[in-house]
């Protein structure tokens, strides 16, 4: 019992940094039909744009992750919308799940060439101190990344249902040209939806990086973990990709205490299937009607 | 026209059978790898550029057919028996794939493709008592045919080469019978295709399969020329490396594959002097491909050439005065 | 009497709270050229598409020949001897216009593996050739698709249709956005091949010129059911059409 609230608390943990990999994801395939296979690269990225402000600029560690997210929002989110996806938009969507596969390994390579091919230590935010709740350890860390992560999923939730610009964004995602017609400024809600990836990213990278350190070749499990989240949940849905996360963490952690440790990659990838053949519109997704 | 493609042709041809003479085994190993994944690109060619659909397997297949072939070689059955059963086993694991995938429309295929291809190199890797696990199976012999041995490296060369023409020339088939203009219509409008009585699902499905069969081929042909596989060299990177090959080259172009497969393969010797740096130059260059030229080399190619050639080909509706 | 190559029987569609379709029956005859006229939002897009199987109706079925559509999905449709055109340009853009016809039969001739491993198709590239003459198109046998006009796109739509010799075909505004002499044209060559053939046509149309010409016989929607029906001569004097499309 114990041990499995144990293993339950550390799966949400880790789950709750998936989703927000998973539900930024799920806004770039709804804003502009991107799929960006560079999303893992996108949340191991903004640890070292941190790192950088501690170790060469000498910020403090708050004025750092500050530093961090400017830095992924223009480059994660402007420059990534303005230099790569604007310009390919009209070539459908091939050319530019290749582009997204090869910015994934510029940038993978470029911080091992130019940062460092070892694993870094990243600054802890939250105290690592260890709780006993019912013969369980449980760590303060773990309670405080997931309290962030749902904070920061619900805070988008609201602003997507409750604010003008937020409704205005879901408008011009589900129909562009009904909301320019509408008057909406379909390409800046775009270019919205492309700067809170990048900060979800930045926070599931701050989050994430003190557990598993930072290191250049983070991105390559974790693009595919948001990936099956945002499948398994609902494609089209943020509270699937919620789900799916908190889903793919606590059936990762469960696996690999009772299962295979060999095989426990392979279970995210057992559940995709399973959902693909018995509920291709995920979890929590609503089936998209048939093109006439 | 039809002569100056045969004489080109019979160029080409000539020039593949002449390459490797004089030249070192570090060369003829080159060229040898780069027939096999023209061959590997072909396939994917076929699902990508022409059925429309993104498969991220293509390394899978191509470690489906390495290590039965490793196996069956190993254990001292001929090749052309082992690759027959590589290409028909990646032929039926690609219907069994696809059927399910295909039922639901978008990028399904992709996804199904991707988690398989992860969960194969799990099963290579883990599975040690038969794949050898992360070490690998080694020592694959090289085949011989009628008493003539393909040891030598020339030899395999030659035989690398019969094989990539006989693929090229099934793919050629393929491509002039119905099915070719079936697939092209797929790719171009699905719903017109489907309303002329076109089996959109089985034809896709169909071309995945064959796509993959051709995984399989290379797969068999890559045990005996590296003579040691391992799980990694099957990994996801590599499928995408595949479809880096043929969309750089140009998708839906019959030599487009090989073409991408050359300049994957050989831009790392181009490439060599900058050290670190060569992935990141790559990367940078397939982006500033893809922006300007979604259609990848041949595509430019063709954009460049009808820039600068004379414009003769108005619009013959305007010339004729024929009135529509 | 023949017996009815299309019948459409108490077909009712609904979305959510609309009834955009409500009971609506008709029996199709071979040979004839059957217009379906309404004002905007009459219905008559929603039956079409129940009738091709694009939409499922909510209530009756179609049959052709005899044969219930139900379920039928649009490759077996045109296995089946129907033929459509589609309202929007429907051609294969990169594909010579003898290609695109070809393509149109070919599916109705063999078998999967016959297509593969079979002869040549010297037959199917007669008879393509034959219809792109008979559509005038002769002079763009090898140009792509889609660098025709649009007036040449809607004549290589129609060829299409007609390539597999289907017993009916519906035609989706043929005549949305082609210009007079090209309209002229696209109506001779369809009333042609209605005598030469005998095949029957299903027309949507807005342009009510087109239609009164063309068309042997004519069903008036409006409001999801049939308010009117008969020669165009009857039609263009009925009061009740004439106050559908005035009051709608």
């Amino acid at each position: 019992m114990a041990e499995l609230i144990q293993i339950l608390v550390s799966g949400l943990a880790a789950g709750s940094i998936y989703a927000l990999a998973a539900v930024g994801f799920t806004l770039l395939w709804q804003a502009s039909q991107t799929i960006n296979f560079a999303q893992g690269e996108f949340v191991m990225l903004p640890a070292f744009f941190v790192l950088v402000g501690v170790h060469f600029l000498g910020l403090p560690l708050w004025p750092a992750i500050f530093f961090g997210l400017l830095l992924s929002l223009l480059i994660l989110g402007v420059a990534f919308k303005r230099l790569i996806v604007e310009p390919m938009l009209p070539h459908g969507t091939l050319p530019l799940v290749i582009a997204t596969i090869a910015l994934g390994l510029l940038l993978k390579e470029s911080v091992k060439e130019f940062y460092g091919a070892t694993a870094q230590p990243f600054p802890a935010i939250f105290p690592q101190t260890v709780y006993n709740v019912m013969g369980a350890s449980v760590s303060l860390q773990d309670i405080c990344n997931l309290a962030v992560s749902m904070l920061a999923i619900g805070g988008l939730q609201l602003f997507l249902s409750r604010t003008r610009t937020g409704r205005c964004m879901q408008a011009s995602a589900q129909n562009p040209a009904v909301a320019e017609i509408l008057g909406v400024n379909v390409k800046r809600m775009v270019l919205y939806t492309f700067l809170i990836n990048a900060a979800l990213a930045t926070i599931a990278s701050v989050l994430i990086s003190p557990i598993y350190l930072a290191k250049f070749s983070n991105g390559e499990t974790l693009g595919l973990v948001a990936f099956i989240a945002a499948i398994v949940g609902g494609f089209n849905q943020i509270r699937g990709a919620l789900v799916g996360g908190l889903l793919i963490g606590v059936i990762d952690n469960l696996s690999a205490v009772y299962i295979s440790a060999e095989y426990r990659a392979a279970m995210p990838l057992l559940l995709l299937i399973a959902i693909i053949l018995l509920r291709p519109q995920g979890l929590l997704g609503t089936k998209e009607g048939r093109s006439v | 026209m039809k002569h100056l493609k045969l004489l080109l042709l019979s160029l080409a041809i000539g020039a593949l059978v002449v390459a490797p003479i004089g030249q070192g085994n570090y060369i003829i190993y080159t060229l040898c790898s780069w027939l096999l994944f023209s061959i590997s690109a072909m396939g994917l060619n076929l699902t990508l550029g022409y059925a429309g659909q993104v498969s991220l397997a293509q390394a899978g297949f191509m470690g489906i057919g390495a290590y039965i072939t490793a196996l069956m070689t190993l254990a001292g059955i001929h090749w052309i028996v082992a690759a027959g059963v590589s290409i028909s086993t990646c032929f039926a694991v690609g219907l069994l794939l696809g059927y399910p995938a295909l039922r639901v429309q978008h990028h399904f295929l992709a996804f199904v493709t991707l988690a398989f291809n992860t969960l194969l190199f799990l099963v290579l890797r883990n599975e040690e008592e038969i794949t050898g696990g992360s070490f690998g199976l080694v020592g694959m012999p090289r085949p011989s045919f009628f008493g003539i041995s393909t040891n030598s490296n020339l030899a395999f060369y030659y035989f690398s080469l019969a094989c990539f023409l006989t693929a090229v020339a099934v793919m050629w088939w393929i491509l002039r019978s119905p099915w070719g203009r079936s697939f092209k219509a797929l790719r171009e409008n699905p719903i017109r295709a489907e309303s002329l009585g076109l089996k959109i699902r089985r034809q896709t499905l169909l071309a995945f399969a064959i796509g993959s069969a051709f995984g399989g081929l290379a797969g068999a042909m890559q045990a005996p020329l590296v003579q040691f596989i391992e799980p990694g060299s099957f990994a996801l990177v590599h499928s995408l490396k595949i479809l880096l090959m043929v969309v750089v080259g140009g998708s839906g172009y019959f030599y487009g594959p090989m073409l991408g497969a050359a300049v994957v393969i050989l831009l790392p010797e181009v490439l060599r002097f900058t050290e670190g740096y060569y992935l990141i130059i790559y990367s940078a260059l397939v982006i500033v491909l893809m922006v300007f030229s979604p259609n990848g080399l041949i595509g430019a190619g063709q954009k460049i050439w009808t820039k600068f050639r004379p414009k003769h080909e108005e619009r013959r509706d305007m010339q004729k005065g024929f009135q529509l | 009497m023949n017996a009815p190559i299309l019948s459409v029987r108490n077909i009712s569609k609904q979305f959510g709270g609309i009834r955009a379709v409500n009971n609506v029956s008709f029996d199709v005859r071979k040979g004839e050229i059957l217009g379906l006229i309404g004002p905007n939002g009459s219905g008559k897009s929603t039956l079409f598409n129940c009738i091709l199987g694009q939409l499922k109706p909510t209530e009756g079925h179609c049959e052709i020949n005899g044969k219930s559509t139900d379920g039928v999905r649009p490759a077996d449709l045109s296995l089946m001897g129907v033929g459509r055109t589609f309202q929007q340009l429907s051609v294969f853009p990169k594909m010579s216009v003898l290609d695109n016809v070809i393509l149109a039969g070919q599916e109705h001739e063999g078998t999967m593996l016959s297509r593969l491993f079979g002869k040549s198709d010297a037959g199917l590239t007669d008879k393509a050739k034959q219809l792109i003459e008979f559509f005038r198109l002769t002079p763009y046998l090898d140009t792509e698709a889609g660098s025709l006009s649009y007036g040449q796109q809607k004549l290589v739509d129609a060829a299409m249709a007609f390539m597999a010799g289907p017993g009916i075909v519906l035609l989706d505004e043929p005549a949305g956005g082609v210009n007079l002499t090209m309209l002229a044209h696209l109506k001779d060559r369809l009333m042609t091949y209605n005598r030469d053939h005998g095949t029957t046509f299903v027309v949507i149309e807005h342009n009510m010129e087109f239609v009164m010409s063309l068309c042997t016989r004519i069903i008036v929607l409006a409001q999801g059911e049939i308010i009117a029906e008969g020669s165009p001569d009857e039609i263009r004097s009925n009061q009740m059409v004439i106050d559908a499309y005035l009051g709608g």
